[in-house]
């Protein structure tokens, strides 16, 4: 069996699922976070199959490449605030952290 | 390489290019000669001041920069023009306001030995906004807005004074990082399907046919998550009152005006360039059929007005009341776009200028308020505009303003919202939005009635303001009041901003 464009949609669909069943479901602030890393490396699979499927030139590659490094960027500082958050409250679950509520 | 290309580019990118600058003199400064902060605003002042000089020069150039050699289709990575000067003007004018105004904010003095960092951070968003507002390619709009996020995360949580700033920014990075996720998967599908990110050649696309329409439209509500997030509108508004009620106050009208401005710049153009066919005679943008964009920014609109509105009606902390109001206030602008017409995005150009005198004025008066008190809850303001009248009279100018009632500025941008919709024949919406603005009016007046209709307490502060910030709260006062009656400049200069180039 070839392994074809509709199978790299797959696995990233599969992983996008996942990053958002991860975000709305988890309660420790990092796997919140690991969620997120797995949507922007959804739509890094997405980008790299279809430049190399779709004859679009490097396009797409060079553009997972931005997104490889803004997701280590964002990583950084999510973790940053999240020490913060560990700091005052000794605790990273994100459910009762609620002091602004109306 | 093409370098008469690139040369060509960066004279289009001067106002950018000053940013980038100034944002390194400050980190430099700051490095080298640590013990001279003092000197750190002024140095970000001039940079403001020399940004907006230039970019008012440039008022009128049009371009594209960075475009590819060699492609059918003449396009760019970035689309200059008269509409993306009047944002970044708004733009600039808010940050050189906000710059004052974190000067002589209490939060921001009490990490003075960190101020090296706080004007790197928003010279960053600066720079993230100044592209949004030009961007016409995906990648670049996507890239710009997290830059602006970046930033943002940090200042929401920078002071570190109070719990609530951490918790601050732990709720705004994750729901912006989610919406920028999804954000990125409908871009990578947008991708797959147009072969580009660039939108020109998406609008090519588009007319060309054959698209499959499920994909096309899961992909642009992915998208829009990405935008509906930074001018918080409904559903993706959750983070704002949080937000805003835990960050600095600095910040929150920085964000509240500013970032809400470049997010507003980069849809309307997202939309404009990605989907427009054609425009009529009057002024109406005619849509390619393969999404309802009106349909859903005005389902959008209408819900985060009310939603803004009437969740605004229990709030007692002023900062949290005012971030919903800030919420209210993007659906009444998103309303401007959803007339999908030339009329309506100058009403959203009219009614911005306004909206940042009059917000950027009402956070003013409730941070010298909260200097003094410590809080910013509603039950303090017990009998206040009697002991201190100039910032009573002050606040309720703004509130007056900010509610939309004439003759304030905040009347006239709501006046051309209401005609644009009129023209387009949406009369129901507009008695919706019209509705909304009675609701909005009880708890605005709420604080008035509290200010003035209740006596005294002993713990009302009798609260004394500086000279500078007496003339920093006239300079943002009398406009308000002065362009509820003489407002032909605004509107004339907005008239002359809504060329788009290219389409």
């Amino acid at each position: 069996m070839e392994v074809g464009l509709s199978h790299f949609l797959v696995v990233s669909t599969a992983l996008f699922s996942l990053g958002i069943y991860g975000v709305v479901t988890r309660k420790n602030a990092v796997m919140v976070l690991m969620g997120i890393e797995l949507i922007l490396n959804a739509a890094n699979i997405n980008f790299i199959a279809f430049s190399r499927y779709g004859n679009f030139g490097l396009n797409g590659q060079a553009i997972a490449l931005f997104v490889i490094v803004l997701a280590a960027a964002e990583a950084a500082i999510a973790l940053a605030i999240v020490l913060n958050i560990y700091k005052t409250y000794n605790h990273v679950n994100v459910d009762e952290i609620e002091d602004l509520k109306e | 390489m093409d370098l008469n290309g690139l040369y060509e580019s960066i004279a289009l990118i001067k106002p950018e290019i000053v940013i980038s600058l100034t944002l390194l003199a400050i980190v430099l400064f700051d490095l080298i000669l640590s013990n001279s902060k003092k000197l750190l605003p002024f140095i970000a002042a001039t940079g403001l001041a020399v940004t907006l000089v230039i970019q008012i020069i440039e008022l009128s150039t049009t371009g594209y920069a960075f475009s590819p050699q060699n492609a059918t289709l003449f396009y760019g990575m970035l689309s200059v023009d008269s509409f993306g000067a009047f944002f970044k003007v708004i733009i600039l004018v808010s940050s050189l306001l906000i710059v004052y105004f974190s000067a002589v904010t209490d939060e921001i003095k009490q990490s003075f030995d960190r101020l090296g960092e706080y004007y790197t951070l928003i010279f960053g968003m600066i720079l993230g906004m100044m592209f949004m507002t030009s961007a016409i390619d995906l990648i670049l709009i996507y890239l710009s807005i997290e830059l602006l996020s970046l930033s943002s995360y940090v200042l929401a949580g920078f002071t570190k004074i109070r719990q609530r700033n951490n918790e601050a920014s732990l709720k705004y990075i994750i729901y912006g990082a989610v919406s920028s996720g999804m954000m990125l998967f409908g871009i990578s599908l947008i991708y797959g399907m147009a072969g580009s990110t660039n939108l020109v050649e998406l609008n090519n696309f588009i007319q060309s046919g054959s698209i499959n329409l499920v994909t096309f439209s899961i992909a642009l509500i992915l998208i829009f998550a990405g935008f509906g997030f930074k001018i918080s509108v409904a559903p993706f508004h959750f983070w704002t009152p949080d937000v805003y009620e835990g960050a600095p106050i600095s910040i929150t009208a920085f964000l509240s005006v500013a970032s809400k401005a470049a997010g507003f710049a980069v849809l309307i153009r997202f939309i404009r360039v990605g989907f427009v066919s054609y425009v009529d005679s009057d002024g109406f943008w005619r849509l390619s059929e393969v999404f309802d964009w009106q349909a859903l920014l005005v389902i959008i609109s209408i819900l985060t007005m009310t939603l803004g509105n009437f969740s605004a009606l229990w709030q007692d902390n002023l900062k949290r009341m005012l971030a919903y109001s800030s919420i209210a206030h993007a659906g009444y602008m998103l309303l401007g776009l959803a007339v999908l017409s030339n009329q309506g995005a100058f009403a959203i150009l009219v009614y911005f200028s306004f909206y940042l005198i009059m917000n950027i004025g009402a956070f003013f008066v409730v941070m010298l308020i909260a200097n003094k008190l410590g809080s910013e809850n509603i039950d303090d303001y017990n009998g206040l505009g009697l002991k201190s009248p100039f910032l009573g009279v002050a606040l309720g100018l703004f509130l007056v303003s900010l509610t939309g009632l004439p003759p304030t500025a905040g009347f006239i941008g709501k006046l051309y919202l209401f005609i644009a919709l009129v023209d387009a024949k949406m009369i129901i919406v507009a008695v919706i939005a019209l509705l909304n603005t009675v609701v909005s009016l009880y708890y605005y007046i709420r604080v008035l009635k509290k200010m003035y209709l209740s006596n005294p307490t002993e713990d009302t502060p009798e609260i004394k303001t500086s000279a500078m910030n007496t003339i920093f709260i006239l300079i943002l006062a009398v406009p308000t009041l002065v362009f509820g009656l003489y407002f032909a400049p605004v509107v004339d200069f907005a008239k002359m901003c809504i060329s788009f180039f290219g389409v």
